[in-house]
């Protein structure tokens, strides 16, 4: 294999040259799941950088990812909870101050971030020591105030007993926290069999289930908009419409005259409008008049931008793999099959649109209440704007409706333009940037478009060589997220790298350039390679007669846990039983961030041509499974995304500007296209790994390959749209 | 004008064409009714009207006089509280976002429809979006919720 030295999983980066999050301190900001007090202050006393015990002997961790629906307030407590020996309903979460020193993630080379399905595997060794570490400074505490050897002190549900005497968390926290923590490579943990919350199942009757739920279903659950203090001034930012056009000139006089417009200010990414409330800042912007340069605007239609890479790929590009004679191996005997793979951009179209709240007080002080996935790197970019120390500015992490990697950019989009705002209007008051949907779909950092040209060479047989050459705009590319000139095969991973016993195989990849913003977009480079890979081997095995369970067990023979996560979907979705006429099943398995999974589609098409996806069998492998039904949700929620943008999903371009402008027409599925989902886990004892992504790769091919069954066609456009 | 939100009358003196979103998580703080897309095409800030499930982010609030206006946070009736039960038993939500219209829609549904099948169910929450994707246990939650209801 050529490169893979240069090969770095999505976002598992070495960030070279963030240096953008010196430490600092934050105001801790209970998001979410409060800690209601009883009589009095509650005090909260901390054991190490992740555990507080409050007096009213709750037990609260400090998240360094941000909980945006994927249950690390659940998963990453439930590790604390274990070690510590508590009693769930003590159990809190809250989000950590932006605080690389403590709080970096060690998966982002110690920037705090959230992505890549990294929490619960970055966060294992760490939070099982946090836990372990506080609950023997409990028991020495204990020891001391009980008169009796550490070794005699029973540590059980919160509370800590010897002797007929009996103290909760609560009471022995202050003591604890004055005992020294225990050397850390003599910890002792806790064997897995006498676990009591991992791997646990969900129990409404015990209380014991994700730790979000309630204030989200009461509605308490506080996200970054719902933050509005007295007198926010709301601000939204009219964008070029063409990605890289600038403002030339503005007419902001019928703006300026909406009722409660206080200010219109021009900034880097464009011309803001500050008015009291939302809806007078909507109509002042809807009433700007800009004239914008597009002189170093993209220009292009997404049709022409497909044609154009289809040039590049008659040239080879990056190499990024070679098996056998590579490439060469594509010429030669039996029959060669090849089909070009379209892919559209896709907006995340987080169900919260992107806001934050800015209070600003020039030359002292900055609070930023954000859904930041990556907040040092947003406090970065608000020291850099507001000209403050990164003692000044604290970024209160919020919870956030949703992100889907949104949240996670390379140049804190969000954070840049509503500093500007709040600096240009002074920091009069505080300072709340919306995007509405229509700027969330329109503004570009989309899943890039990406054309792969699949190609297979059949003899003897058997697929003898096995071609992927890709054309994608790079995400990292230019970003402090890679060294300059490095190769970013995250665009490709997943499908360079693919896991079948092929003699020859070739991947190489073009990166041409556009003003067009992208940004990983939930599973990254594998949203793509996964579906290109695993239709095509469908496509081929068809040719060769060859069943498609079948074909991959005799391919994957070195590679037990794919076989294992194949073998268990195919089994509970009873592949070799036949189905009722109308009725086709596809399959898929691919691997990433770590994890394993396959999926099986059963989908039901009618005379009319059109189908619909009936059940999803899937089944996963994620190493040692913390909360089983998180897991279970993820796949879920994974296998919806995934089907959503596979059916329905692009943002095309037209002379360089978006055709879709919000959810009429970027159309993202609804309940009537979700089809049952049934999850099965494979019991495994490696360490954890993710499973916010991996569930959605597989979704796509599997069900391209039901359709492939059904009609015999190569399914190579996306989406697919409602016809088969 | 008067409002009634959630049993208290409120006097409106805001624009003729804000939408009663804005009032509501502006002006009363009532955070719980969430701005999704501000063109009535994905539900995240549905609230009853009289009992109907309502699109706040293209209603008028100055068009409501006299309306009985229902929000999450007001969310007491029979069926209201089944839903919030069972979402919970459930562990539906995921990001949230999206859960306070989804329960006022699965709300709107079991008062009309105590008993709804499989399709009823999709008809009846098909216009709210999750971009979490979580509607195989919003299925789930609100057969579970018509049970809890008797
Ligand atoms: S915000 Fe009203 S329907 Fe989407
Ligand atoms: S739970 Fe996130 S949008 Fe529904």
């Amino acid at each position: 294999m050529a490169d893979t030295a240069t090969f770095s999983p999505s976002r598992r980066l070495v960030l070279t040259v963030m240096g953008l999050g010196a430490a600092g301190f934050a105001v801790g900001c209970s998001a979410g799941n409060t800690t209601t007090a009883a009589a009095g202050p509650v005090t909260q006393t901390a054991l190490g950088d992740y555990v507080r015990i409050g007096s009213d002997n709750t037990i609260t961790v400090y998240l360094r990812h941000i909980e945006f629906g994927q249950g690390v307030s659940t998963g990453l407590t439930t590790i604390v909870a274990e070690e510590i020996d508590a009693d769930w309903s003590q159990m809190r979460f809250e989000h950590s101050p932006a605080d690389d020193a403590k709080y970096g993630n060690p998966a982002f080379g110690g920037v705090m971030g959230t992505g890549g399905s990294t929490a619960i595997f970055s966060s294992w060794a760490q939070l099982r020591a946090a836990g372990a570490s506080a609950r023997e400074m409990l028991r020495q505490a204990a020891a001391a105030k009980f008169g009796v050897d550490a070794s005699d002190v029973l540590l059980v549900k919160g509370k800590a007993e010897a002797g007929g005497k009996s103290a909760s968390y609560g009471e022995l926290a202050a003591e604890a926290a004055k005992i020294t923590p225990p050397d850390a490579a003599r910890l002792q943990y806790k064997d897995a069999t006498a676990y009591e919350f991992i791997g646990k199942e969900r129990d409404s009757s015990k209380g014991f289930g994700r730790l979000d739920s309630a204030d989200k279903v009461s509605a308490r659950a506080q996200y970054a908009l719902d933050y509005h203090p007295e007198g926010t001034l709301t601000a939204l930012l009219a964008r070029s419409p063409k990605f890289g056009g600038k403002v030339a000139s503005f007419d902001d006089t019928a703006a300026k005259a909406v009722k409660g417009v206080t200010d219109v200010v021009q900034i880097s990414n464009g011309v803001a409008v500050v008015a009291t409330d939302f809806w007078a800042a909507k109509k002042g912007r809807d009433a700007l008049k800009i004239t914008w340069d597009d002189s170093a605007a993209e220009t292009r239609s997404s049709d022409q931008i497909f044609a154009d890479y289809k040039k590049l790929l008659a040239k080879a590009g990056h190499d990024a793999r070679k098996e056998g004679a590579g490439a060469a191996a594509l010429r030669g005997a039996g029959e060669v099959i090849t089909a070009d793979f379209e892919f559209p951009y896709l907006a995340h179209a987080p169900m919260e649109p992107l806001n934050c709240v800015v209070e600003y007080k020039p030359g002292e002080a900055a609070v930023i209440h954000s859904g930041s996935q990556m907040p040092t790197a947003d406090k970065g970019a608000a020291v850099a704007v507001l000209g403050l120390k990164p003692e000044q500015v604290s970024i209160v992490t919020m919870l956030a409706g949703g992100s889907f990697g949104r949240r996670a950019t390379q140049d804190a989009d969000l954070m840049m333009e509503a500093t500007q705002i709040a600096k240009a209007i002074n920091g009069k008051a505080p300072l709340k940037l919306m995007w509405t949907r229509e700027d969330d779909i329109r503004s570009g950092k989309y899943r890039p478009m990406a054309l792969h040209r699949m190609t297979a060479r059949l003899n003897r047989d058997a697929i003898e060589a096995w071609g992927d050459r890709t054309a994608i705009q790079s995400i990292m590319a230019g970003t402090p997220f890679m060294p300059a000139g490095a190769a970013d095969l995250s665009s490709i991973e997943g499908g360079f790298d693919i896991p079948y016993a092929i003699s020859n195989i070739t991947a190489d990849v073009h990166w041409p350039t556009s003003p067009v913003s992208v940004l990983w977009w939930r599973s990254v480079g594998h949203t793509h390679t996964a579906y290109a890979k695993e239709h095509f081997f469908d496509v081929a095995a068809k040719k060769l007669g060859k069943d498609p369970v079948a074909y991959r067990r005799e391919l994957l023979a070195a590679h037990p846990r794919l076989l294992g996560v194949l073998n268990l979907a195919a089994e509970k979705a009873g592949w070799d039983t036949p189905l009722p006429a109308g009725k086709f099943r596809g399959i898929a398995v691919h691997h990433s961030f770590s994890s394993y999974v396959a999926e099986v589609a059963e989908v039901s098409v009618k005379d009319d041509g059109t189908f619909h996806v009936d059940r999803v069998v899937c089944a996963v492998d994620c190493g040692i499974v913390i909360n089983p039904d998180i897991v279970r949700a993820q796949m879920e929620g994974g296998i919806g995304y995934g089907l959503s943008s596979i059916l329905g999903e692009a943002v095309t371009l037209k002379d360089g500007a978006p055709v879709q402008t919000n959810f009429f027409d970027y159309s993202v599925m609804r309940m009537a296209q979700m089809p049952k989902v049934e999850v099965f886990i494979v019991p495994s004892s490696e360490p954890p790994s993710g499973v916010g992504e991996p569930g959605v790769p597989p979704i796509g091919p599997a069900v391209a390959n039901a359709l492939l069954a059904a009609t015999g066609k190569t399914y190579a456009k996306l989406p697919l749209g409602t016809k088969a | 004008m008067k409002l009634t939100i959630n049993g208290k009358e409120q006097e409106y003196t805001g624009e003729e064409d804000r939408p009663l979103l804005w009032y509501l998580r502006e002006d009363l703080k009532l955070t719980g009714t969430k701005f999704g897309c501000g063109v009535a095409a994905c539900g995240a800030c549905t609230v009853l009207v009289d009992g109907e499930p309502t699109r706040a982010c293209m209603t008028p609030a100055a068009s409501l006089a006299g309306k009985k206006i229902t929000t999450i946070e007001g969310l007491d009736t029979p069926a209201g509280k089944a839903v919030q039960a069972a979402w919970q038993e459930l562990d539906v939500v995921q990001c949230g976002w999206c859960q306070s219209g989804q329960m006022l829609a699965a709300a709107a549904l079991l008062t009309a429809t105590p008993k709804p099948s499989e399709q009823q169910i999709t008809d009846g929450m098909n216009s709210n979006i999750c971009r979490c994707a979580t509607y195989h246990r919003i299925r789930g939650a609100v057969a579970r919720a018509s049970e809890i209801m008797g």
